[in-house]
């Protein structure tokens, strides 16, 4: 033998190992799937990251003990986004790198999911952006590896209009009270760039974006006691929202005021009888363990029951966030290993997967669009009214709004496309008639 | 700006300024005798606000007796500030002759490890116990309807310990020995006086005044996670401003801040966050050792 034809041979062998490993590597079942979870376990956002990782904790423990998916275990690894962006992005790093992670769900805070986004395709991992609003953090970014399995903040703010103008259609005058960060000041320029286009007449009176962790709104209350805005709008949510709720309520601004806040579903329990009737209340998604379709669904009120009995507390929207998250997760992993012909997927093939995926979580439907990977999830409000089953508000007069209907369009830019919708946008949404699933 | 708005914008800002100088005044003042600055103060505004809002809701929610509900609130702060007060003298005391770097970076630590324990007792669920809001009634003035506990009760609580403090200090022998190792340590001690002794009591002190702070505004407050940090950079705000051990000043300032950020909403909003940095940044690029304290010569 040559030295020629022992260099070909070995360079022939070796490819040939290397192909068969790499095909085994592709096919082969695994011994476990390890998920990677991005979510807030400290600081002031562990109101949403915490319930979040109860539902994940429990829907694992669920899906394993009915065999995993199919047949492989899930193993969930979590990372704290309380750490802060930098130190947030190095644990997603090694969570990929060094765990070996099969798929990662990041993040709560817009900020961190902006900056998972590229890190994601750099490091070529399947992303689902489980919780985050932020419409940039997909909006036109040609990104191959991530999807987002709930709505972004234009669906969320655009549909919050149509529901305030349809139950309250004759206010003149508004005012916002908003956490001073990006989403405080994000959600109100898309509310009220869209309230300028469905009702041009309407007068801001006051825009008050008090601190984030603000223990005192008495400034704010007074000043909104003097101006008596027809309409109280704020997207504050977890402690802030509950600091200025009830600090409103004991000095009657929800006397003087229609109030609506936009994720205050997420604070009904902790708020008790302090929230008083006639409260509009958005739920972030169609979250709301007494959801009118679903409240009596096997699936959805199974879960509800046994969350409860594990926390002691009814879900928020962060749990249905997660289930939701991880219903995508489970359906990718069919949809790939069916497109596989039973083969067992790469990455490459779950995040092919994920876009384009219609799946159910606990209650509607909600599609990626294979487009950019926006999830589109219908929106859910209601106004508040009292109730002898349970010891604080629970929710009337909903309205279920279709998200199609209220989110940009793939490749359109959300701040031309808010400018070109107009009133006649209210005729395609009305209230819930009450028809149960 | 008419008479009305002003008169609403000072009541606003003198309850705020009143939450704001207690918790101001234990950090400047265990500044000023033991010389640390504690930024586990933030922790003992958590943990005082938790622990009243813990006690409310074991004896004094739904009982309708205001008697419970204040008590609640005396008992909350009184035992996270001895409690905690005591344990961090403890772990303090074993860095007193380093570096105050080290010193603060044994408090940051303290402070990071008590988030923790913070969150392993009450969770990440908000606490809110506020009977005692309505069992005070309320005052309307203007057609603005003021809460009693706001429009009066903590300015006077804040007066209180203010004057409270004065008076102790300058009528009582262990006053006067708080004032004497906060001149000088050495000569106080070879005087007869135990400094640490007496540093353990002042640390107490305020760290109890911290907490109470914190247990004060646990009823128009959300308790949550990171709630001592939000605190505490306010609080050194007021403690940069005023100068370092300067009670007087703690309080000037803190009525300062919250009349400045109140008159802010009412008349730009915008600036309402940032209304406590820029007066701190103004009076430091004038004054940088503090409005009230005096510049002293540098021992070469």
């Amino acid at each position: 033998m040559t030295l020629k034809t022992l260099v070909s041979s070995t360079l022939i062998a070796t490819s040939g190992l290397a192909l068969g490993a790499s095909s085994a590597m592709a096919s082969e079942k695994p011994e476990e799937i390890t998920l990677g979870i991005a979510t807030f376990l400290s600081g002031s956002a562990s109101v949403f990251g915490i319930p979040g990782r109860d539902a994940a904790d429990l829907y694992i423990e669920e899906l394993n003990a009915r065999g995993g998916v199919h047949g492989v275990p899930v193993r969930a690894i979590y990372i704290d986004e309380g750490r802060g962006s930098a130190g947030m992005v190095s644990d997603y790093r090694r969570v990929v790198q060094e765990e070996n992670a099969d798929l990662m769900m990041g993040a709560v805070s817009s900020g961190h999911c902006l900056a998972i986004g590229p890190l994601a395709e750099d490091l070529e991992i399947p992303n689902i952006m489980w919780d985050c609003g932020t419409e940039r953090a997909l909006e036109n970014q040609g990104y191959e590896w991530s999807v987002r399995t709930g709505s972004n903040a234009v669906t969320e703010m655009v549909a919050s209009v149509l529901y305030l103008l349809t139950v309250k259609p004759d206010f003149e005058t508004i005012a916002v009270v908003n956490q001073d960060y990006a989403w405080g000041h994000d959600s109100w320029e898309i509310f009220s760039t869209v309230l300028k286009q469905l009702k041009p007449d309407v007068e801001v009176v006051a825009e008050f974006f008090p601190r984030f962790g603000a223990p005192d709104y008495s400034s704010e209350i007074s000043r909104l006691q003097a101006l008596r805005p027809d309409v109280v709008l704020s997207t504050s949510w977890g402690g802030d929202l509950d600091t200025f709720a009830t600090q409103a309520s004991q000095r009657g601004v929800f006397n003087n005021s229609t109030v609506f806040l936009a994720l205050g579903e997420s604070s009904l329990e902790r708020l008790g009888d302090r929230l008083p009737e006639g409260v509009l209340i958005g739920a972030r998604g169609d979250n709301y363990f007494l959801h009118p379709k679903y409240m009596t669904d096997e699936k959805h009120h199974d879960f509800v029951t046994t969350y409860q009995e594990r926390t002691g507390q009814h879900p928020i929207y962060p749990v249905y966030q997660m289930v939701r998250a991880m219903e995508a997760m489970v359906g990718a992993y069919d949809t790939a290993i069916e497109a596989n012909n039973g083969e067992w997927p790469s990455k490459k093939d779950i995040a092919q997967a994920l876009r384009g995926l219609t799946f159910r979580g606990l209650t509607s439907e909600v599609t990626v669009r294979p487009e950019d990977g926006q999830g589109l999830e219908d929106q859910l409000f209601g106004t508040t009214t009292s109730s002898d089953e349970y010891d604080f508000r629970v929710l009337k007069d909903f309205m279920i709004v279709p998200a199609g209907l209220v989110t940009t369009p793939p490749y359109e830019t959300t701040s031309e496309w808010l400018k070109t919708l107009t009133p006649d946008l209210l005729g395609q949404v009305e209230m819930y008639n009450g028809a149960a699933q | 700006m008419t008479i009305d708005t002003i008169l609403l914008a000072l009541i606003d800002g003198v309850s705020y300024g009143g939450l704001l100088f207690l918790v101001a005044l234990g950090l400047t003042f265990i500044f000023g005798v033991v010389h640390v600055l504690n930024v586990a103060h933030g922790s003992l505004y958590a943990f005082g606000g938790y622990a009243a809002a813990s006690m409310g809701i074991w004896f004094a929610q739904g009982e309708d007796s205001l008697f419970l509900s204040l008590l609640a609130l005396v008992a909350g702060a009184a035992i996270v500030g001895l409690v905690l007060g005591y344990t961090l003298m403890l772990l303090l005391r074993r860095f007193r002759d380093r570096d105050p770097v080290i010193q603060l970076l044994v408090t940051f630590g303290a402070f990071m490890i008590l988030e923790d324990i913070q969150m392993m007792i009450w969770g990440a669920r908000p606490y809110f116990v506020s009977d005692i809001m309505y069992q005070m009634g309320s005052t309307e003035l203007m057609n603005v309807v003021f809460m009693n506990y706001q429009f009066w009760f903590i300015p006077a609580v804040a007066l209180g310990v203010y004057f409270g403090l004065r008076w102790f200090l300058k009528h009582s022998l262990k006053g006067h020995q708080i004032i004497a190792v906060t001149h000088d340590r050495e000569v106080a001690t070879a005087l007869g006086v135990n400094a640490g002794r007496i540093s353990l009591l002042t640390f107490i002190i305020g760290a109890t005044l911290g907490a109470l702070g914190g247990a004060l505004a646990s009823p128009t407050t959300s308790l949550v996670p990171g709630v001592g940090a939000e605190m505490i950079v306010l609080s050194f705000a007021v403690v940069a401003t005023a100068g370092l051990g300067q009670v007087t000043g703690a309080l000037i300032v803190a009525l300062a801040i919250g009349i400045a950020r109140s008159a802010s909403i009412y008349m730009m909003p915008q600036f309402e966050v940032v209304m406590p940095y820029l007066i701190m940044m103004g009076v430091l690029l004038v004054r940088p050792q503090g409005l009230f304290t005096v510049a002293q010569a540098r021992r070469i």
